[in-house]
């Protein structure tokens, strides 16, 4: 294991770490000149000629059947071009099905959610789209057409929407007692049974949990609920497509996966993928909500329409509204130790509004809640449950923060009745390599102990805090990664650079993590391999940059393309030698013939050649890698609390995690510390706030609460390196996993500030005055 | 022999047995093992010739994303479990 705390400031790329030359350096970003002159092109800079502009109207309502849409008096206002309604897209079937490449979706859901069809299912649905020729124009006809509505009761919370007479948002829903059963989705026609809100409904369970809990000598059980909370990505959803007269469809948009958007959208619209093509802008956060369509069919179907290409690009109100959110929860957990601070057992039921639509993140929530601990008796249950919401969408280690907000939060009122340090139980109780999860997994080689030793061993833990209502929290977090199928090609330039292009969207810096990959390989300088990211008809099919596994997934692409270009380099060199290949040597991007030391070339001496020695070098690779290795993280968090106003300042922050191998460091940093900064808006003031009609009341960046630089202090990140086995350079994931730990770890800290503890998020100032006043030390 | 772990819903199909051992050298080997011993496994697994949307299978603690043709080695641990949704829509 290695640690570095590490402070961001920029090193040369010329610095090298660990014997990589380019591995852990921290050269600049390929991207970042163009990002901070203003020239990078985001969805909404798109401008074609003949460009229409769409705009969407959304429901009034929560809940409502559509008896009519008219939209004549709209059709003839001066420059409308076109109008659609979900009754011009096909009506896909309602059976959850693989796209073919790794993608899930259910596609009467995802259509229905793109333009509601028979019924709206949240204020904002999208009911109807225009097409103009000015966004002003658009926006005026909106108000011409004609929507008759029967509107509904509307369910909000998934406590209401489970009561037995709770309205039913979908008459048809199939309620799925294990998704190991049933496919999901909705019911045949023929099947009459009862109506249903809860989508999805499954146990996991180890060892004997009654038991466990008879060995126990200290239980503790109790009850949390978070709030609905938005990504808040800068960029608003944007989309343009352009139907050519052939058929074929192009689509314009940032996503965090246009092979996906790709799918989604042939799919939804009813044609081939090999029609659409998927160009990638660049993308201004996505934090897993990028990753499903919204835009892009209703902007295909308006260009079909109109012949011209149509641009839809959503306000912060309609993103808010309209894109899907992370789920509100409901969790109550229980847990026993013994006296000397062993887990015994643990039992937990997690309910997550999915929203409108089936799929909040109740699995991975499940999954991840008790990982970090070996607990030999555990039983979680989840419910995926739809109310009069938005369709939740991904949210950075989905459904993890919440359930570690539950979990760590009792940990903390467990050694609190243990009087035993944080760390110290969770070091005596911490997850390690084989330690069997409450899914029955073993665990790959972690570093959570590893990650809690240096946590204990950091300044931050041991420094006194003094004053009046301050208190310090800690709390750790699981998040199990991704992978997934990557393409990668490298093609030699003459010049001795090459050009990766590679299908990863490029959200956090892999396009640097992804070149340096080549270069170290290649042994060029990282300024030597120039990247991009292909559209989807010049690159191989990749999956979504989702669940932190972009650089582990490309990186091996990028890896095995590179190793493909040094094999055919080292033929090349054989060649002009008349030697075999494997007496050719290739280090530190130069070339040697072994029984003759004096033969040698670089490999800008060799690109030079190559066209007339038989033809230019193009490396390539597709892999689909196992083995991402989860992530863990260790958070410290000093707080103080105005007992007067309730208001929680973040005096000191320390995040440490196990990146495995942080390629590039100062990107990791940023992804620990962005998931910090999210993670302490959700524990302070991030909160959907709907009045009884399912309407959003603050719906904007002003009245919807995002922390800002004035907020807060910098974030310390603390890098621990335990190789991940998995991968070539032993890097793990870093995206996700900053974000689990901060709710509990700040709601541990206001409870050593003021005796209170908080079991709703967020704790926002009038919560905390309201929870003081009645306060009643150890509740 | 690996070790195949049956999610409690198909234990009413293995008759009450929660693991077995199985030799095997993939998931869909697994899954014809399983169906030779306890009829209408394959069916609760397989769909179109893959694991069904909502179901992944995780071979040594990885989840698999190759799904049958995912390797199985002589020691392995395989469950089935519902599949992960993650950062992303995939599974």
């Amino acid at each position: 294991m290695s640690v570095s705390q590490v402070t961001p400031v920029i090193e040369t790329p010329e610095s090298s770490t660990n014997g990589y030359a380019v591995i852990g350096t921290r050269p600049i970003r390929p991207d970042g000149t163009d990002k901070v002159t203003g020239r990078a092109q985001y969805g909404a800079d798109v401008r074609l000629t003949g460009l229409l502009y769409g705009k969407i109207l959304r429901s009034p309502h929560a809940h409502a059947r559509i008896k009519s849409i008219d939209v004549s008096r709209a059709l003839v206002f001066p420059g409308v071009k076109a109008i659609v309604t979900a009754a011009e897209l096909p009506q896909p079937s309602g059976k959850v099905t693989d796209l073919g490449e790794g993608a899930m979706i259910n596609p009467r859901f995802m259509s229905n959610n793109c333009l509601a069809k028979d019924k709206v299912l949240y204020k904002g649905h999208a009911v109807a789209a225009v097409a103009a020729t000015s966004p002003h124009i658009a926006d005026e006809a909106l108000a011409l057409i004609d929507v008759d509505y029967e509107v509904l009761p509307a369910v909000l919370t998934a406590q209401d929407a489970m009561r037995e007479d709770a309205p039913i948002l979908h008459e048809r829903l199939m309620a799925l007692e294990n998704p190991n059963l049933r496919p999901g989705g909705l019911r045949e026609d023929t099947d009459t049974g009862p109506g249903t809100n809860v989508a999805n409904h499954f146990v996991f369970e180890i060892g004997d949990v009654a038991q466990g809990f008879r060995e126990a000598d200290v239980i503790v059980e109790r009850e949390y609920h978070t709030s609905t909370v938005h990504q808040g990505y800068i960029e608003p959803h944007s989309a343009t497509a352009l139907w050519n007269a052939d058929g074929s469809l192009i689509i314009w948009c940032s996503s965090q996966g246009h092979f996906a958007i790709r799918d989604q959208t042939a799919r939804i619209v009813g044609i081939p993928v090999s029609k659409v093509k998927v160009i990638p802008m660049e993308i201004g956060g996505g934090f897993g909500a990028k990753t499903l369509i919204y835009l892009e069919p209703v902007a295909a179907l308006l260009s079909k329409k109109t012949g011209r290409p149509v641009k839809l690009a959503m306000s912060r109100t309609e993103v808010f509204q309209g894109t899907g959110p992370t789920s509100g929860t409901h969790i109550r957990i229980k847990m026993g130790a013994k006296k000397d601070g062993r887990i015994t057992a643990a039992e937990a039921c997690l309910i997550y509004e999915a929203g409108a639509f089936p799929g909040s993140p109740v699995n991975p929530g499940s999954q991840c809640m008790l990982a970090p601990y070996d607990i030999p008796n555990a039983r979680v249950e989840g419910y995926d449950v739809v109310v009069n919401r938005p369709k939740s969408a991904a949210y950075r280690a989905p459904g993890a923060g919440a359930a570690a907000f539950a979990a760590e939060s009792l940990i903390d009122e467990l050694c609190e009745q243990l009087h035993m340090d944080p760390l110290e139980f969770r070091l005596l109780n911490g997850a390690k390599e084989g330690t069997r999860r409450v899914s029955g997994l073993r665990l790959p080689r972690i570093g959570y102990l590893e990650t809690l030793q240096t946590a204990k061993a950091h300044p931050h833990y041991s420094t006194p805090l003094e004053g009046a209502n301050r208190g310090r929290g800690v709390a750790t977090g699981f998040w199990h990664n991704g992978t997934g199928p990557a393409s990668a090609t490298v093609s030699v330039n003459p010049d001795g650079t090459v050009i990766l292009v590679e299908g990863s969207v490029d959200i956090g810096g892999s396009r640097a993590s992804a070149a340096m990959h080549v270069a170290e390989v290649l042994g060029l300088a990282y300024g030597e391999v120039k990247p991009m990211v292909g559209d989807t008809d010049s690159v191989g099919f990749t999956s979504t940059t989702g669940g932190s596994g972009a650089t582990f997934k490309t990186g091996w692409a990028c890896y095995e393309a590179a190793s493909d270009v040094k094999r055919q380099m080292i033929e090349r060199a054989a060649k002009i030698w008349e030697v075999a290949p494997e007496d050719v040597e290739y280090a530190a991007g130069t070339l040697t013939y072994s029984k003759n030391p004096e033969l040698r070339m670089t490999f800008r001496d060799l690109a030079r050649r190559l066209n007339a020695t038989g033809g230019p070098i193009v490396g390539r690779a597709n892999v689909a890698p196992r083995g991402p290795g989860p992530g863990l993280a260790v958070h410290i968090v000093d707080v103080e609390v105005d007992p007067e106003t309730g208001k929680t300042e973040i005096l000191r922050y320390t995040a440490l995690q196990d990146a495995g191998k942080a390629i590039h460091p100062s990107y990791v940093e940023g992804q620990i510390q962005g998931g910090v900064v999210q993670g302490i808006g959700w524990a302070l003031n991030e909160e959907y706030v709907f009045n009884d009609r399912g309407e959003m009341l603050n719906a904007s960046f002003l009245d919807y609460r995002m922390p800002t630089s004035l907020d807060l202090p910098m974030i310390d990140a603390v890098i621990v390196e335990v190789p991940n086995p998995g991968h070539p350079y032993g890097l793990r994931g870093v995206g996700e996993v900053s974000i689990v730990p901060p709710m509990a770890a700040i709601a541990n800290a206001i409870y050593r500030a003021t005796g209170t503890r908080m079991r709703h998020l967020p704790m926002s100032p009038g919560k905390v005055v309201e929870a003081l006043s009645k306060q009643q030390p150890g509740n | 022999m690996a070790t195949v772990y049956i999610p409690e819903p198909l234990q009413s199909l293995s008759r009450g047995e929660k693991e077995v051992t199985i030799e095997a050298t993939t998931v869909r080997q697994i899954i014809a093992r399983l169906e030779a011993l306890y009829p209408g496994m394959e069916d609760a697994l397989v769909e179109d010739e893959d694991l069904k949307p909502h179901i992944a299978v995780a071979v040594d603690g990885e989840v698999s994303i190759l799904g049958l043709v995912e390797p199985v080695g002589a020691d392995s641990e395989v469950h089935f479990i519902p599949a992960l949704g993650g950062g992303s829509t995939e599974r």
